[in-house]
């Protein structure tokens, strides 16, 4: 297994599965002649021809819409909106007609769509670092999918692809560059799973997208100090799969959710009601969150610093949920 | 082809008597459809929104009868006209109308979102503009296949103010879509005259902001609509790319069976009903000898048992089955 880069598992997925299946074809805002605004579909204009790479207008609702009806009529389109503050521009098509045409029309039509977008920008400001997977998220008929590492998100752009529904597939910025081992034969990641990314038996730490990231870097800080971990990525927010999360809950009885977006109506708030609906009696700590805090995104780089949760918020949530306090001596298990 | 007014058609000689009669006899259905429907609502047989397009039957059918049964068709939420003209049947169409489990969108769409995919009709949307790019997609699939299919697309005057129409024109003219945009001018969007909606009233004149040709008809007059649209739908299906059809009419009733009617005068809605396009279509066939009075009366009253089946077997058919809440809202759960 190759260590590959987050851009480059995706790119790989998108090749693959437009030499797989000729109904597949790519849309979006610069995607071709430019390259792509992340490089993920560096090269494929050249590869594939116009026909199958379309840039463009700046028209996300005509993009998203041109999209839903050309599934419909059988062909898998993946759009690209290049970043995920623009889907505001085209909520209705992905709300008002993506979400909707198979149920509203009696389950007639099929709206096999992926909608390819990035989440988490940095130094971008207000408009441009937003994490708004909570919209689609809270949508019957979506599927909603945020990977963390190479491997899942190659797996995961393969089965949102092959599926017959719509699906937002949210990419990271921050990603883009990691790396991680990716195999040569064709594999995917099925949606609606979630993985535990690592094991141990004192804390658990759901988290999804780039914060897994940063709850495997707590992890290991807290190992340090003899605190074992368990970090649960949910790799999918809807269908949300719970079983892993409740699972790890009923061995370590405390619980830290991570997100990237805003604490209130956030993913944090679901999975913690979740928690406490479905695992209440094996809770030792009420769940906490760690989450952006309640600003619009600041340029400035200290106070941007201040807004964004980090592993070291992580730590110590997860000492709190433990009633250690920072600096005291560790007796955990 | 420039845009241009266009005058009038007279009854073409080369019509067949059958073709003209069918006409008359799917106008006249329509009207008694939603005379009925009308009864059915204030007997509370019907719930939500009910939008009659009675007044504006020559438009309904001489849109749809210029296609071919394989060409498609998407329409806004005023459409129990297009969809009996497209030959769905009436009873089903009723039977959506009362919410049955009968209904061609099996009671999940109600009247402002019929659809039947064996009639390769894709709905009828009831946010303002919002199908518009779903029609651009699906014309970008034919081009995509190489199939000779014609897209049409249909829309109020208030719909041509959304940001939807203009993305949805201008991708459609930029990449030359197989698509005839139709707008059913009926001068008012709810309440609000197009004189006081829209800077540029004579709608066909807007095509040229997308280079495609635009055109005005008297949407009274179906044999002009028909000619007009079947005259743009074949040049789509020749390769030639869009276009935009502006049929000037009027509706009768009120926006929908909720509107008291405060912003017309009952003077101004006369008017308007002694341009009747069932009786200004039937004194037509009587004059030009195509059919006899003893004729269309025979295809009223046949209309008439038609309509009554329908009801009937709308007020017959079963509610949906309860356990059927979840089915449609995911093709893989
Ligand atoms: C985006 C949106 N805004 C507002 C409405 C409420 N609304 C429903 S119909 C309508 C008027 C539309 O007029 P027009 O397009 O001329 O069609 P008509 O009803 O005259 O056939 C409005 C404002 C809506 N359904 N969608
Ligand atoms: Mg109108």
């Amino acid at each position: 297994m190759a260590d590959i880069t987050y851009r480059e598992a995706l790119r790989q997925a998108l090749r693959e599965e437009m030499l797989r299946d000729e109904r597949v074809f790519l849309l979006g805002e610069d995607i071709g002649a430019y390259g792509g605004s992340y490089a993920v579909t560096k090269g494929l204009l050249e590869e594939f021809g116009e026909k199958r790479v379309k840039d463009t207008p700046i028209s996300e609702t005509a993009i998203i819409g041109a999209a839903v009806g050309a599934a419909m009529d059988g062909l898998r389109p993946v759009a690209e909106i290049m970043t995920i503050n623009f889907t505001l521009v085209a909520i209705d098509q992905i709300i008002n007609n993506a979400a909707k045409i198979h149920y509203m029309f009696g389950g007639q039509f099929r709206c096999p769509i992926v909608i390819r977008t990035v989440g988490g920008g940095r130094r971008l400001a207000a408009t441009h670092s937003q994490n708004l997977e909570v919209l689609f998220a809270h949508i019957p008929g979506l599927k909603v999918v945020a990977p963390a590492t190479p491997y899942d998100a190659k797996g995961l752009l393969k089965a949102a692809i092959r599926d017959d529904d719509p699906v937002i597939f949210i990419e990271h910025s921050l990603l883009y560059s990691t790396r991680g081992p990716v195999p040569e034969e064709d594999y995917v990641v099925p949606i609606g799973v979630s993985d535990i990314k690592r094991r141990g038996r004192d804390v658990t730490i759901v988290a999804y997208s780039r914060m897994v990231r940063e709850a495997l870097i707590a992890a290991e800080e807290l190992a340090k100090q003899g605190i074992e971990a368990e970090v649960v990525d949910l790799r999918t927010l809807r269908p949300l799969d719970m079983g892993p999360v409740l699972d790890s809950v009923a061995r370590t009885n405390r619980v830290v959710v991570v997100t990237e977006d805003w604490r209130s109506f956030g993913i944090g708030a679901e999975v913690a009601a979740r928690i406490q609906e479905e695992a209440f009696d094996d809770l030792d700590a009420p769940v906490l969150r760690v989450s952006q805090l309640e600003v619009p995104t600041p340029y400035a780089a200290n106070l941007e610093k201040l807004a964004f949760p980090g592993s070291r918020q992580i730590v110590e949530a997860c000492l709190e949920v433990l009633n250690i306090r920072v600096g005291a001596p560790v007796a955990a298990g | 082809m420039s845009t241009e007014r266009q005058e009038a058609v007279l009854l073409p000689h080369q019509k067949d008597k059958d073709h003209l009669i069918d006409l008359y006899r799917k106008m006249y259905l329509i009207r008694r459809f939603e005379e009925r429907a009308a009864e059915a609502y204030t007997q509370g047989k019907i719930g939500g929104f009910l939008h009659l397009a009675i007044g504006e039957e020559a438009a309904n059918v001489g849109t749809i009868v210029a296609l071919r049964d394989d060409d498609d068709v998407f329409t806004h939420y005023r459409s129990h006209g297009h969809a009996l003209a497209r030959g769905m049947d009436p009873g089903a169409v009723m039977a959506e109308l009362f919410g049955k489990a009968t209904g061609v969108a099996r009671g999940r769409g109600g009247s402002m979102h019929l659809a039947s995919l064996e009639h390769h009709f894709w709905g009828g949307y009831a946010i303002v503009g919002g199908h518009i790019p779903l029609a651009v997609g699906m014309a970008l699939a034919h081009q995509y296949r190489g199939l000779d299919r014609v897209v049409l697309c249909i829309f109020g005057d208030g719909a041509v103010n959304t940001g939807a129409f203009h993305e949805a024109l201008n991708m459609a003219g930029l990449w030359k879509l197989p698509v005839v945009f139709v707008v059913s001018n009926n001068l008012y969007g709810m309440g609000t005259a197009i004189e006081r909606s829209s800077a540029v009233t004579e709608v066909y004149k807007r095509a040229a902001a997308y280079n495609m040709p635009g055109q005005r008809v008297d949407g009274n007059d179906v044999l002009a609509v028909e000619a007009a649209v079947r005259a743009m739908v074949e040049r789509a299906r020749a390769g030639e790319g869009p276009s935009l059809v502006e049929l000037v009419t009027y509706r009768f009733r009120g926006h929908s069976m909720a509107d008291a009617e405060l912003y017309r005068s009952k003077e101004e809605v006369e008017r308007y009903k002694a341009r009747d396009p069932i009786v200004l279509f039937r004194r037509r066939l009587e004059e030009q000898g195509v059919a006899d009075a003893a004729t269309l009366d025979a295809v009223e009253k046949d209309v008439e048992a038609t309509v009554d089946a329908a009801v009937r077997f709308a007020e017959e058919s079963p509610e949906p089955d309860p356990d059927t809440l979840f089915d449609y809202v995911y093709v893989n759960p």
